[in-house]
């Protein structure tokens, strides 16, 4: 009964005057707009959050006054609301979470847990990540509670789950998702200069071709800077032309290493990004010749599209958060964005990414956290508490009329499209000496000079 | 026992205080007790009692981790199997890590000699004429910047901006050459220029050093000396060679060496401008890259090995000199 009275703090009368069972079916089916007696319009956090399912943690015990420590490389602005969509199994539980976002994440994590001083949770970026933690720190990570593996079952799709699982043992259940196969484009540009959305790659190839032609500016503006992580957002470009020139087929006996790096088939991916990158006449627009998109933060590339020196940017649904405040994203506002297009007519590729929730402690509290996350309320609470957009999730149970905004909801019909065959960022499952070490150099050095054929090799060299 | 570990309530926390206390009154009537007591005490217990804490400090914190730093440095990436000295072999063979080493060698060369070149020369100029304190404090004031916020202030400095129409360039240098009518250059990417640009900022901040040391040397030269030169017809540039230079060779060497060290440490520049890229690694970024970006601490570990048997022999000849300086005294 305690635990039942900080679940529904806020209409504890309702739930004393009504009794546990009542309080129990208003917390599951509580209809929003219904409890409007809380006055808080606008926190999501507010009288929303009492709308999950409490009894789901009633397994794990009194858990009040407990806290679980999270360590993740997710900073502001998305952690306010990550933070935010935690407040409903606060309030359910009593248990206080406590969220470290660090931009040195990936090598602090590391460090810490060689030092003993893991935290209850991490999320992780990189499926690579999850694998070497299990191979080198087998004591640290422990695997997913039962609770969060029915979860996942319940929830997510078998390739979703295999991300999270080393060797047969499940360890970490799928966060957030990313769709990386966008365009971003000034929705009123194209329709003053009359071009319309292509819709196959030789379409876009054509596009290109009519604005170099037509057009004072230049067709694409890119840029892979980002701090000594330099060149992973040039290994999405690659990995998305991959899907395109090769297919999902061969994407995968790339990242496995079935076939070579150096693969003729890959080489031919490379060029064929190459006539768009590597070509002086596209790129860079608005920010130097093609040698300058080893040096223009990712974070800013898309930025010559407001000024009107840009016309597309292939960026991911996240890039929707990096546009200065007061951008209108909209398809009849200020940018947004269109589906990488593909000449393929069987199949439908996304590129996308994702972080996993890794346990490092068994206490039950954190166990709950785990579950909580792994759940459909825990998605639907995070669309609601993300009102500037800019997350969904792989989670079914993902009601999309929550999502906050017109992009989001085009993300998540990009993901959960029945042609679509989602394949994770390459780079992010190869192992970590090429995925995040040659290929990101590798980019850097291509987009500054060397040949396709240099990069390649010496990136199949590289590989473990 | 328990609140003694895990103090919970305020009384329990003053208890835990009081108790502190006791023992710290304890242990110091203890120590002014025994002090008086033996009359003859030999000296090397005195001297024990005097540097044997901070050795067993310096033992423990710099020492031992030396030592697994070394151990290690000839196991695999995550220390579980012997290797032997291949994570030697790969940095000295592999094309990567020879680069490394090259580019290392070249800040090691460049960046003492010149920033002492400079220093020396303008300590020289500014020597007793009317705007000495401030010409010097201009050139020390890079000094007092730390090395992240001198290499941020220097990467605004390189900005490179495209020359197209409704672009305004946002660096110093590329638009004094968009003024001289010249293109703008990417000056953190065209190879091996961007290492020299990258070393400019190590020379900024060294200058500064330098003069300050060697202008206090110069000072120091005595006046009979120079003045004995002039008597002998000793001008300008010889007097410059003949006396000021002999005269404080010794603070020559220490600059020439302290800032050597520094350039072999160098990490924050490289890390900022250009995040080890373009072809500008050095070997304390590499390390820091394999260590913490590639989780390969064996190789880590013989690249931070070789860091140190790098600054030995700058440190012997120091030392060498040193003595070599006390025995002329």
């Amino acid at each position: 009964m305690t635990r039942r009275t900080t679940a529904s703090r806020r209409r504890s009368l309702a739930a004393v005057a009504g009794g546990a069972s009542l309080a129990l079916l208003l917390a599951a089916c509580g209809d929003p707009d219904g409890e409007g007696g809380v006055a808080e319009p606008d926190d999501m956090g507010g009288d929303m959050e009492s709308s999950i399912d409490c009894a789901a943690y009633d397994e794990f015990g009194d858990l009040e006054g407990t806290t679980v420590n999270i360590y993740t490389s997710i900073v502001e602005p998305e952690q306010q609301t990550q933070e935010d969509s935690y407040d409903a199994f606060e309030e359910c539980t009593g248990v206080e979470v406590v969220y470290e976002g660090s931009r040195e994440f990936e090598a602090q994590l590391l460090v810490r847990i060689q030092a003993g001083n893991a935290p209850d949770i991490a999320y992780l970026p990189q499926p690579g990540l999850l694998n070497t933690i299990v191979s080198d720190y087998p004591d640290a990570i422990v695997p997913a509670p039962d609770a969060t593996v029915a979860n996942v079952d319940e929830f997510f799709s078998e390739t979703w789950k295999d991300y999270g699982t080393v060797d047969g043992t499940f360890y970490s259940a799928p966060l957030g998702a990313n769709a990386k196969s966008f365009v971003w484009y000034s929705p009123s540009m194209f329709a003053d200069a009359g071009y319309e959305v292509p819709q196959t790659w030789t379409e876009m190839l054509d596009l290109t071709e009519t604005i170099a032609s037509e057009q004072e500016t230049l067709p694409w503006c890119v840029g892979v800077e980002s701090g000594d992580a330099t060149g992973w957002a040039g290994t999405d470009w690659i990995e998305d032309v991959v899907l395109r020139t090769a297919g999902p087929d061969v994407y995968e006996q790339w990242y496995t290493h079935e076939i070579p790096f150096n693969d003729p088939q890959i080489v031919e991916a490379f060029d064929a990004a190459g006539e768009i990158l590597k070509n002086p006449d596209y790129v860079n627009a608005g920010l130097g010749g093609v040698d300058s998109i080893a040096t223009t933060p990712w974070t800013d590339a898309g930025f010559p599209i407001l000024d009107g020196n840009c016309w597309m940017h292939r960026a991911a649904n996240f890039y929707q958060t990096q546009w200065p405040s007061g951008t209108e994203v909209s398809e009849s506002g200020d940018v947004f964005a269109f589906y990488l297009p593909t000449d393929q007519t069987d199949v439908k590729p996304v590129l996308g990414g994702g972080e996993f929730v890794a346990a490092f402690d068994e206490r039950p509290e954190v166990q709950a956290f785990q579950t909580y996350l792994s759940s459909a309320d825990w998605a639907n609470e995070k669309a609601l508490a993300t009102p500037e957009g800019g997350w969904v999730s792989a989670n079914t149970g993902l009601d999309p009329a929550n999502l906050q905004t017109e992009f989001d909801q085009l993300a998540y019909e990009t993901i959960s499209d029945e042609a679509a065959v989602v394949a994770f960022d390459a780079s992010d499952l190869m192992p970590g000496e090429v995925g995040a070490g040659t290929f990101w150099t590798g980019i850097v050095n291509w987009v500054t000079g060397s040949s396709t054929q240099e990069v390649v090799d010496r990136i199949e060299n590289s590989w473990p | 026992m328990d609140w003694l570990l895990t103090p919970g309530t305020t009384g329990e926390k003053f208890a835990v205080m009081v108790v502190a206390i006791v023992l710290f009154v304890a242990v110091m009537s203890l120590i002014l007790f025994a002090v008086d007591r033996p009359k003859r005490v030999p000296s090397w217990v005195v001297a024990l009692g005097f540097v044997g804490l901070p050795l067993g400090f310096l033992a423990f914190g710099l020492l031992r981790p030396a030592g697994i730093t070394l151990w290690n440095s000839f196991f695999n990436r995550n220390t579980t199997e012997f290797v032997g000295v291949d994570n030697y072999v790969r940095a000295f063979t592999e094309p990567q890590f020879q680069k490394v080493l090259i580019v290392t060698a070249a800040w090691v060369i460049l960046a003492p000699l010149l920033s002492t070149l400079i220093g020396l020369v303008y300590a020289v100029l500014v020597d007793r004429t009317r705007f000495e304190k401030l010409a010097k404090a201009l050139v020390f004031i890079p000094m007092a910047i730390s090395m992240v916020g001198a290499s941020i202030i220097w990467k605004f400095v390189y900005e490179f901006r495209p020359d197209q129409g409704g672009i305004q360039q946002i660096g110093l240098l590329n638009q004094v050459l968009v003024w001289l009518g010249l293109p703008p250059q990417q000056f953190l990417i065209g190879q091996p220029w961007n290492t020299a640009f990258l070393i400019v900022v190590m020379i900024w901040i060294q200058t500064g050093f330098a003069m300050t040391v060697l202008s206090a040397a110069i000072k120091a030269i005595p006046d009979d000396i120079t003045e004995a030169a002039r008597l002998d017809g000793l001008q300008g540039t010889q007097m410059f060679r003949y006396i000021t230079v002999p005269s404080i060779r010794p603070a020559l060497v220490v600059v020439l060496t302290t800032i050597a060290m520094a350039t072999l440490k160098a990490f924050d520049i490289v890390r900022t401008m250009t995040g080890g890229q373009f072809g500008t690694q050095v070997v304390a970024n590499e390390f820091y890259t394999q260590a913490f970006r590639q989780n390969n601490q064996g190789l880590a570990a013989a690249l931070a090995v070789m860091l140190f048997v790098l600054v030995i022999p700058i440190i012997a000849y120091n030392v060498r000199q040193m003595r070599m300086a006390e025995e002329i005294r």
